[in-house]
């Protein structure tokens, strides 16, 4: 399997919105590229005819009912923000159109 | 009566109920006791003065009103900084939570408040609780009150650290692949991680979703019982937990009777890798089960050994996806918002800064593992290998009632001494990580000293899927064997911090 | 800024289209996807909110019951298959109006899949039905909003900042994508407008939405690609958004054609991206590249329990579901004995279901209709709303045309009946009675304003005796107006005759 690179931590840091220092791309590298050469450990087993296991529960259809319940008031949702205006979390310019 | 703080939580469960004692005056001597070693053992983060004995005070008022309060009432209780507290801070061990105030309480919160119980402040823990030894915390490590250079492991080492110093008799961890066990075995405390599903994860942060579980803590199998009793059961705000009875815990840990039960050791969990003094108490620990009437059965679960593989993939994952939200936009830090760029460049700089480099580390890792082309090699392959693990213990589980083995590899080891290695951090949760991924219960209680340290060395109990209980009934068994044999309780061996 | 664009027949002769169509329906749930909180338009910022729908550490999905019956209702109207097990899944990217940075979706199992729509189009070889493909409808749940503040247009390019609003935020979404469109050939446009207001109607006929394209409640994004023909590979297709009223739909799809046909004309590549329409110019212009497209990193949603409809459930939902629009516009058109062109002005008043529960009470069609789409749509169109919020029901008019037949009311008169009705005044016999609208059906007062009528003009009388009857007119209408329109002119001139002797 394909190890690592810094390249790739690089990709991987975009991806994942962490503004990692140039400087320190080639040393987060190696680390995990020991670390997936250790869990690529799980390649080894035979697992064809195996269904994967998301979950550890069983369960099936549990549902809410479509009743309200009690909302925040506007100054509890905004009291751990770090801008705020007109009620509405202040963000910093978006580039993008979505 | 020897101090307040010596006693056990349902010691002074019964010292309160008759009124021989005040919840003030157990919450004041805990608070004393926190401030007169705290310094050293940096097990909390937070403490809360004013919010702990205005609670017992409440407790006193009703209590001397006449009103039916709950066993717990007015017991001490120390939460780690993971579970969402309404008015109180809350940082899961990292900057990027500095300051944060959560609006709203974690439903396990709300019932210990409904239970009567004082908290007394939020305990220390690795960052965004990734780690076995609590040294990733942002806010400095923990030491181990056995000796205050070791680590008192993680990631919930301030919990059991508070423990073990006498700081709180009861705590509230968190466990992913261990980290209630682990730091309860290398301080010389009872930890469990009930079935996944058991207890509510509403208000937890999360980890790896599939895997946390929150749990009791305590210094004997009786007092976590009691802890856990109040803890566990259904919550529709979660709704990946079990709706059905809690387990009769405390009743089991009452019983300890363990007469013609079929105790399983996992021979892939023990021999070489692991310390020489933790195995040696650990096959005594086994002469001891044998002795009090269970039957001892060796068995085999080969895709242990891949275990620790598949959950380094699949934690990763999951948490890359769970941290998304720490962006600096809603809550918490945000870094390098100078006016002039762009919010992604904002998000980009305040995860850099807030997070630490196990976090970071696990997060890339994540990334990857789910990116296009990767995902049925890695994350894929790895819920397989899940598969086949619950497939071992089911197997496993038609033959025996529990099965055993030891917590941890080594006892606690030092500060600093890991660090700079991950993967040989990581190996410290070889033994716990099987039941997180299966969701089966699991317990860590004491079962000695080592040898060749002297530092505390910790028994794993597990059991299938909502028998909880049976973990309490082994525990205490083999709990009141050990005392026995050695004439007190483990931690009275402690030189004392 | 406007790229170059050929003739929309220029274009058809030397490309075959392939549309695709994204349809996003906000569903009209009480509380949202998976929490609580109240879905209701309007309510001031951040107040519909709660740690969930907010994403803040800790909560945890509670999954909405309504949300998955009509996410299953929604596939049988459109002739889905319900999976037996289906699963959430994180679909993850960073946005600030994005509470998690992921959208709890569906990815590989959606909750409803291989279904179709038959949609009518006109041609100029007639009407022609068109089967659109569905390749699934899937539970999601839809973002926050963002306002752009400090720019000039309030659009995003040149502003300083933004506003986040997470009222918005986890309301229900279904997502139905269709297949490709393929063998529309030029009708693509008409084809895509069909399709959506098909939907649409739908939609609100289940009752699971208000969709209104205006304010959101139904969303589409239109893909199209051309190829040379159609035996070749497809093309690279673009995606438009902000395609917010049917019109936009039609024209954004011809406009897209005439584009891409002018660049690959000119051997130039189409870019595969997303694009913004603008109504006003009647363009698309280009926004993000999706040419890296974004690796979602999809996985299952470990926080939610898989979803597995029974059977049994799925045919109780089966139950519940309403005829579907064309079916009954046939029948009724049949049952009702209607052309076509008078069952479409039946739609375009907008009172089928009017009529309908007119019909269903024991009015005949032919009545109800002349009620609904004569006088009250005129009355209706007069003061500038729609028939149904007269609130003139059934019941009235039947009362109305039983006096009618009975001869105690005429059209003239009942007209001021209904004026009544619409004031609200009360029941028809209580307007007759306080309006004193009823017709005189006494002779006796019939009889004195015949005469009195008679003595204002003697010489009319001589004339009906010697046999010009038509002279007879004149006389009614005087007793009519003396009566203010409240006698029976067939009775009047019957008593007139009478009177003079004279037989008709």
């Amino acid at each position: 399997m394909a190890g690592i690179s810094r390249d790739d931590v690089a990709h991987l840091a975009h991806l994942a919105r962490i503004d990692i220092p140039e400087s320190q791309l080639a040393h987060y590298a190696t680390q995990l590229d020991a670390i997936l050469d250790a869990v690529a450990k799980v390649s080894g087993l035979d697992t064809q005819d195996v269904v994967p296991m998301s979950h550890p529960v069983k369960m099936e259809n549990v549902f809410r009912e479509d009743i309200p319940a009690p909302s925040l008031n506007a100054q509890q949702a905004l009291s751990g923000a770090p801008a705020v205006e007109d009620s509405r979390f202040r963000v910093p310019r978006i580039l993008d159109e979505e | 009566m020897s101090e307040l703080i010596r006693k056990d939580a349902s010691e002074l469960a019964a010292l309160l109920s008759s009124s021989e004692v005040s919840a003030v005056e157990v919450t004041q001597a805990h608070l004393d006791r926190i401030s007169q070693v705290d310094k050293k053992v940096h097990a909390f983060l937070h403490v809360d003065t004013a919010g702990a004995l205005a609670t017992a005070k409440d407790i006193d008022t009703r209590r001397a009103a006449g009103e039916k309060l709950g066993v717990l009432a007015g017991v001490p209780l120390a939460l780690k900084d993971i579970l969402a507290t309404q008015g109180l801070p809350t940082t899961v061990g990292s900057r990027i939570l500095e300051g944060w105030i959560p609006p709203y309480d974690a439903t396990v919160v709300k019932k210990l408040r409904e239970a009567g119980i004082v908290i007394l402040g939020k305990t220390n823990m690795d960052e965004f609780a990734m780690g076995s030894s609590t040294e990733h915390s942002a806010y400095g490590p923990t030491h181990n009150p056995w000796d205050l250079e070791r680590i008192p492991g993680g990631s919930g080492g301030g919990s059991s650290a508070s423990l073990a110093a006498f700081e709180a008799p009861l705590a509230i961890g968190t466990d992913t692949g261990g980290s209630i066990r682990q730091p309860a075995a290398v301080t010389g405390t009872v930890g469990v991680k009930p079935t996944y599903g058991g207890v509510s994860r509403y208000g937890v942060v999360a980890l790896a979703s599939s895997l946390d579980q929150v749990g009791p803590c305590g210094r004997t199998v009786l007092d976590t019982a009691l802890l856990h009793s109040v803890i566990a059961g259904h919550d529709p705000m979660d709704q990946t937990s079990i709706n059905a009875p809690v387990p009769s815990v405390v009743q089991a840990a009452q019983r300890g009777d363990i007469a013609g039960m079929r105790i399983g050791v996992v021979k892939e969990l023990g021999g070489e890798g692991y310390q020489a003094g933790v195995q040696q108490r650990f096959d005594e620990a086994v002469v001891v089960l044998q002795s009090l009437g269970a039957e001892i059965v060796e068995v085999s679960c080969p895709s242990f050994d891949y275990a620790l593989a598949a959950y380094y993939l699949i934690l990763p994952s999951e948490c890359s996806s769970n941290l998304a939200k720490f962006d600096g936009i809603r809550f918490g830090m945000r870094e390098g918002d100078d006016g002039t760029r762009s919010v992604e460049q904002v998000m980009s700089q305040t995860r850099a800064a807030g997070f630490g480099d196990e976090v970071i580390r696990r997060i890339i890792l994540g990334t990857y593992a789910l990116s296009a082309g990767y995902y049925d090699a890695y994350y894929g392959q790895a819920q397989k290998v899940r598969a086949l693990i619950a497939q071992d213990f089911a197997k496993a589980f038609a033959k025996v009632d529990v099965l055993v083995s030891p917590t941890a590899p080594t006892t606690a080891f030092k500060i600093g001494e890991k660090m700079d290695d991950p993967l040989a951090m990581y190996l410290n949760d070889i033994a716990t990580i099987p039941v997180n991924l299966a969701g089966l219960p699991g317990m860590s209680l004491p079962m000695g000293l080592a040898p060749e340290d002297g530092l505390p060395v910790g028994i794993q109990i597990m059991a299938p899927a909502m028998a909880d209980d049976r973990l309490y009934n082994v525990g205490a068994a083999l709990e009141r064997a050990l005392v026995s044999q050695w004439g007190a309780p483990i931690l009275s061996s402690m030189a004392g911090v | 800024m406007a790229e170059p664009v050929i003739a929309y027949d220029e274009a058809l002769k030397n490309f075959d289209p392939v549309l695709g169509l994204e349809v996003h329906v906000e569903l009209g749930t009480r509380t949202k996807m998976f929490c609580g909180c109240s879905t209701e338009f309007g309510g001031e910022p951040n107040t519909h909110v709660c740690p969930v729908c907010l994403g803040l550490p800790g909560a945890l999905p509670a999954l909405n019951r309504i949300g998955v019956e009509s996410a299953i209702r929604i596939g049988l109207a459109l002739n889905c298959d319900i999976a037996t097990w289906c699963r959430f899944a994180r679909k993850n990217y960073f946005y600030p109006d994005m509470p998690k940075n992921f959208q709890t979706s569906q990815y590989d199992e959606p909750i409803c899949f291989n279904g179709y729509l038959d949609v009518d189009i006109e041609t100029d070889e007639g009407r022609k039905t068109f089967r659109v493909d569905i390749e699934r409808a899937h539970m999601e749940e839809d973002t926050g909003k963002n306002t752009h503040m400090g720019g000039a247009t309030g659009r995003i390019h040149g502003a300083d900042y933004s506003l986040v609003d997470y009222n918005r935020a986890g309301i229900p979404l279904i997502e139905i994508v269709t297949k490709p469109i393929t063998g529309t050939g030029k009708y693509a446009p008409e084809v895509a407008k069909a399709y959506v207001a098909a939907l649409r109607d739908i939609l609100r006929n289940l009752g699971v939405s208000d969709v209104k394209m205006e304010q959101g409640s139904l969303r589409c994004d239109v893909n199209l690609s051309l190829r040379p023909t159609p035996q070749d590979e497809l093309g690279t297709r673009s995606e438009t958004k902000n395609v917010n009223s049917l019109r936009s739909v039609e024209r954004s799809v011809r406009y897209e054609v005439t584009r891409q046909a002018a660049r690959l004309l000119k051997g130039e590549r189409i870019v595969q991206e997303t694009r913004h329409w603008h109504e006003d110019t009647g363009v698309t212009t280009s926004g993000r590249s999706k040419e890296q497209a974004e690796d979602y990193r999809y996985f299952p949603e470990p926080d939610l329990i898989p979803i597995a409809p029974s059977r049994e459930w799925v045919e109780e939902l089966r139950a519940t579901l309403p005829e579907n629009p064309a079916f009954r516009r046939a029948r009724l058109t049949e049952s009702w004995n209607l052309s076509d062109l008078e069952m479409q002005n039946l739609i375009n008043a907008g009172v089928i279901d009017l009529v309908e529960t007119a019909v269903n009470a024991g009015m005949s069609p032919d009545a109800a209709r002349k009620w609904y789409t004569g006088e009250l749509a005129r009355v209706a169109n007069e003061r500038s709303v729609e028939v149904e919020e007269l609130g003139v029901t059934h019941v009235e008019l039947a009362r109305i045309e039983e006096l009618i037949t009975s001869g105690a009311l005429n059209d003239k008169l009942a007209r001021q009946v209904l004026e009544g009705v619409v004031a609200r005044e009360g029941d028809v016999d209580s307007i007759i009675a306080s309006r004193g609208l009823a017709v005189v059906s006494d002779d006796g007062p019939l009889l004195e304003a015949i005469k009195a009528a008679l003595a204002a003009d003697p010489e009319v009388a001589e004339k009906i005796a010697s046999g010009k009857l038509q002279a007879a007119g004149a006389v009614v209408g005087a007793v009519m107006k003396s009566t203010r329109g409240q006698a029976d002119a067939a009775r009047v001139r019957e008593l007139l005759f009478a009177h003079l002797g004279v037989s008709e």
